[in-house]
């Protein structure tokens, strides 16, 4: 009893003293650590956006050049553009047809399903399309401009172009980036028409509203400028987004197996992300008056 | 223009560091016109980073890389795209770009830097392909050809714009004997028919021996021997007998740096 009380206990007390004052040093290291890995984190970020923006002002700078060549442009416009049309049509005809679906079963309640057609085509116009239509891209084309960089870079193909004198910023980004800066806009605008069509089935199709007030309600309630146009921009400008991120993370890309891999997850992940964000920005310019 | 000197490439007191590593450290080379020049040294000792030096791909940290006179790290954009067209590039990879054909891959400079008709690219490009038997491949995909065939096409398309200098990435590794020796009599006999100047990057000590004029030997950053073949092959420097005899132990050591291993393992 004795022994136990005055010396084995005190020193089991001690232990644990000891081991919290030690663990307590330990958290404050490990925050030290995670602070540092913050810094490290925000620096390399810093780093890469810079150097994003610097390949960004080579690439513009090579711009003019390619238009001298228009035959490089329209190639990329065939695999970055045309070969997204199947995704874009089919995703839009969808949107259309569920938006058409759920709208006529909200607005019946208030005797308003008449107005099914702007709502179908104002939601379509001004934030679906130009959204729903740069996500597929950046999962689309985006991802395909990326790995499609990044291999080239990884069997030193870019190398191999600079030693013949020839630029691969002008020569292989600056077509793809100019291919995507115009498909976007018209796959977008696509996207609306073919998801109004949808609307128009199952509204006016499937659900029996007049054929008439659909299209005259829409004709009468979508501004040209401030609808149709406004879409116009966002799309523009999530084109340009997402190609500068493809194209960027391709060229940028560790040449190994796995860095052409994450370079394509980042594209898909910064793009989407970047257009969700620009999207609210813009949107709170166009319409917040 | 600065004088006309023997040596198309002059390599200056180079250093070089990637991170805190030290690649070159105060390295002259050089580069003898119209002749083969070898440029050996164990893996990962920079060898292909001077090719890239000598392109303006890589800035060294200090020194000289003068080609023809220029120095080129301090040249502009233009100048270097200039110099460039001068220049033929071999990579170990080949390099070729796998979306078009052989022949839009050895048309491809044609077709980017002259305003030549397109009958008279297919005979350049026909000329090219023949000169190192490939004329008969020029339909293929470069998917659809061996190793070996890829280098030599890579090897057509380098001579493409007639180039005054030819670099050669480790043009042997990893192909068979008879492709060594085709590659090996394609090098001599491009740079005496068309009075090219030839840098070879490589550790294929037989290879090399046979067929250059002079040779360099990088170790540890530093040039440890250079000679004509005969002469490094009677060296007495201990780095350039350990490289040509391939002794797995000397200068070069067999261990990775480490601790001390009674150390390493009883504590």
């Amino acid at each position: 009893m004795g022994p136990y009380r005055f010396i084995i206990r005190p020193l089991i007390w001690l232990r644990i003293c000891l081991h919290e004052g030690y663990s307590t040093v330990a958290r404050g290291l490990e925050m030290l650590g995670g602070l540092q890995m913050l810094g490290r984190l925000a620096l390399n970020f810093f780093e890469r956006l810079g150097r994003g923006n610097l390949f960004v002002v080579r690439v513009l700078t090579g711009v003019p050049a390619v238009f001298l060549q228009p035959s490089l442009i329209i190639a990329q416009l065939y695999s970055v553009g045309v070969l997204s049309l199947l995704i874009i049509v089919v995703a839009g005809l969808n949107v259309g047809m569920v938006l058409g679906l759920q709208m006529y079963y909200t607005l019946v309640d208030y005797g308003a399903e008449a107005t099914l057609g702007p709502v179908v085509a104002l939601s379509l116009v001004r934030e679906l399309g130009p959204v729903v239509a740069a996500l597929l891209f950046a999962g689309r084309a985006g991802s395909a401009l990326t790995a499609e960089i990044g291999l080239m870079k990884a069997t030193e193909q870019l190398s191999g172009m600079e030693m013949m004198a020839v630029d691969p910023i002008k020569r292989i980004v600056a077509p793809r980036f100019i291919a995507g800066v115009l498909s976007m806009p018209l796959l977008a605008a696509m996207f609306s028409a073919v998801g109004i069509l949808g609307g128009y089935f199952v509204g006016v199709g499937m659900l029996g509203i007049d054929d008439g007030s659909f299209w005259s309600q829409m004709q009468a309630k979508v501004d040209w400028y401030d609808d149709v146009v406004n879409g116009v921009i966002k799309s523009v400008a999530f084109g340009v987004v997402i190609t500068w991120v493809a194209v960027f993370e391709g060229y940028d890309a560790v040449p190994t197996t796995e860095g052409v891999s994450r370079a394509t997850t980042n594209t898909v992940v910064y793009a989407s992300l970047a257009v969700l964000g620009l999207d609210f920005v813009l949107t709170a310019l166009m319409f917040g008056s | 223009m600065t004088a006309y000197s023997d040596n198309l490439v002059e390599v200056r007191d180079l250093t070089f560091r990637f991170g805190s590593r030290i690649i070159f450290d105060g390295v002259d080379i050089d580069i003898r016109r119209g002749k083969v020049s070898t440029i050996m040294g164990p893996s990962g000792t920079g060898k292909t980073t001077l090719l890239r030096m000598i392109g303006g791909q890589l800035k060294p940290n200090s020194g000289e890389v003068r080609v023809d006179g220029r120095d080129v790290p301090t040249m502009s954009h233009g100048e270097l795209y200039d110099m460039r067209m001068r220049m033929g590039m071999m990579f170990q990879s080949g390099a070729l770009f796998t979306g078009i054909s052989v022949f839009d891959n050895v048309a491809f400079p044609l077709r980017e830097h002259t305003r030549l008709s397109a009958a008279m690219i297919q005979d350049l490009v026909l000329m090219k392909l023949q000169a190192v038997g490939l004329r008969g491949a020029r339909d293929l995909m470069p998917t659809e050809l061996s190793g070996g065939m890829a280098r030599r096409v890579a090897l057509a398309r380098a001579i493409a714009l007639d180039p005054t200098m030819i670099m050669y990435d480790e043009p042997f590794t990893g192909q068979d004997p008879i492709t060594v020796g085709v590659i090996m009599k394609l090098i001599r006999m491009i740079n005496d028919t068309l009075g090219l100047t030839s840098i070879i990057v490589s550790h294929d000590v037989q290879e090399v021996s046979s067929i250059s004029d002079y040779i360099y030997m990088l170790s540890n950053g530093k040039v440890v021997g250079q000679g004509e073949p005969e002469q490094m092959w009677q060296s007495d420097s201990p780095w350039v007998t350990q490289f040509m005899k391939a002794q797995p132990d000397g200068p070069v050591p067999f261990h990775y740096p480490a601790v001390d291993m009674a150390e390493d393992l009883f504590t």
